[in-house]
């Protein structure tokens, strides 16, 4: 079972709502996925208009339906205030503490401030979040996200929707070896299922999807891919991976082969 | 008096927050609300005043990755 706080999770996939064709077919993918996450936002909505409602109503039958939890992010904030603020304004909307931080710092890429995300993650902890912050791989950015109190770590893969997959190896690795019984979520830059499967076999526990899934050319389909591919992963992991070497080693014995010449 | 909403320039009566969003349009929506930057909870918007030129920022469920 995956732990994030308090919750217990058969899922490893975790799935964002954005960017689908259809509501019926976000709903599908949620399925296929077998998510029990799902990401979600807010935006500014005018007077009259019900965009927001309609989105609201397909929650509220995810959550009924298919029993999952929401994950208000905080996508687009580029400051420690609009972030805190956002997250408040999510926790009301939405009914949950659990809060994705994300604090930009750069458009190109939409790399985290870490520095804004440190700050921005001790006040909301303070003010009884839990929080999943979006961070990079950096080990000193994640101790101080630690040490401020956050459970759960969501390092990038790669950029936001670059579909990239796993962009610094070593540095993954070493974050994950460092804090070995953190809960760490792949968050961004998973283009394919094998870089899915690539994050559950190094030991991450579990990896958020969306570009990947809602732009594939059959989202559903691909939300079902992911799912087998994050279980493959995860199968991986535990039956121990063998280690890598530069040379060959034939794994047909030598010992007793014909002499022929 | 103008207020701000969303970043356009709206003329209100209302003297309250709940009236304000009432006028605008926002009766029963699922929305979240801040003023001037400031998170205001639903159960603040009846005894939040407006003044001239504040800037209402209204909130609703969006999809996100």
């Amino acid at each position: 079972m995956l732990r994030l706080y308090e919750a217990e999770l058969r899922s490893r996939l975790l799935l964002g709502t954005a960017r689908y064709p259809s509501p019926a077919v976000l709903t599908e993918a949620v399925r296929a996925a077998g998510a029990e996450i799902v990401t979600v936002s807010l935006r500014r909505e005018a007077g009259g208009e019900r965009a927001g409602q309609g989105f609201w109503s397909i929650v509220q039958s995810l959550v009924r339906d298919l029993g999952v939890r929401v994950l208000p992010n905080t996508a687009g904030c580029h400051s420690v205030k609009e972030a805190v603020t956002t997250a408040h304004m999510g926790r009301e909307v939405f009914g949950t503490s659990w809060v994705k931080l994300e604090v930009i710092g750069e458009d190109e890429t939409l790399q985290p401030d870490v520095f804004g995300l440190i700050e921005a993650a001790r006040i909301l902890l303070s003010e009884g979040f839990e929080v999943f912050p979006y961070t990079t791989e950096d080990l000193i950015v994640a101790e101080r996200l630690l040490e401020a109190g956050c459970r759960v770590l969501m390092p990038w893969g790669s950029p936001i929707g670059s579909g990239r997959g796993l962009n610094n190896l070593f540095g993954l690795k070493a974050l994950r070896a460092r804090f070995a019984e953190v809960a760490m979520v792949i968050d961004a830059g998973i283009g394919v299922p094998s870089h899915a499967a690539q994050a559950l076999e190094l030991g991450f526990d579990a990896v958020l999807i969306n570009t990947a899934v809602s732009q594939a050319r059959d989202p559903i389909a691909m939300a079902a891919a992911f799912a087998q591919a994050v279980a493959a992963g995860r199968a991986a992991y535990l039956a121990g991976p063998m280690e890598p070497r530069d040379l060959a080693a034939p794994s047909t014995p030598l010992i007793g082969q014909a002499f022929l010449k | 008096m103008h207020i701000l909403v969303n970043g356009d320039s709206r003329e209100v009566r209302a003297a309250d927050l709940a009236a304000a969003l009432e006028e605008l349009g926002y009766g029963g929506a699922v929305i979240a609300t801040a003023v001037n930057g400031q998170f205001v909870p639903m159960g603040n918007r009846p005894t939040a005043r407006l003044n001239e030129g504040d800037e209402l920022e209204v909130l609703a469920p969006m999809q996100g990755g």
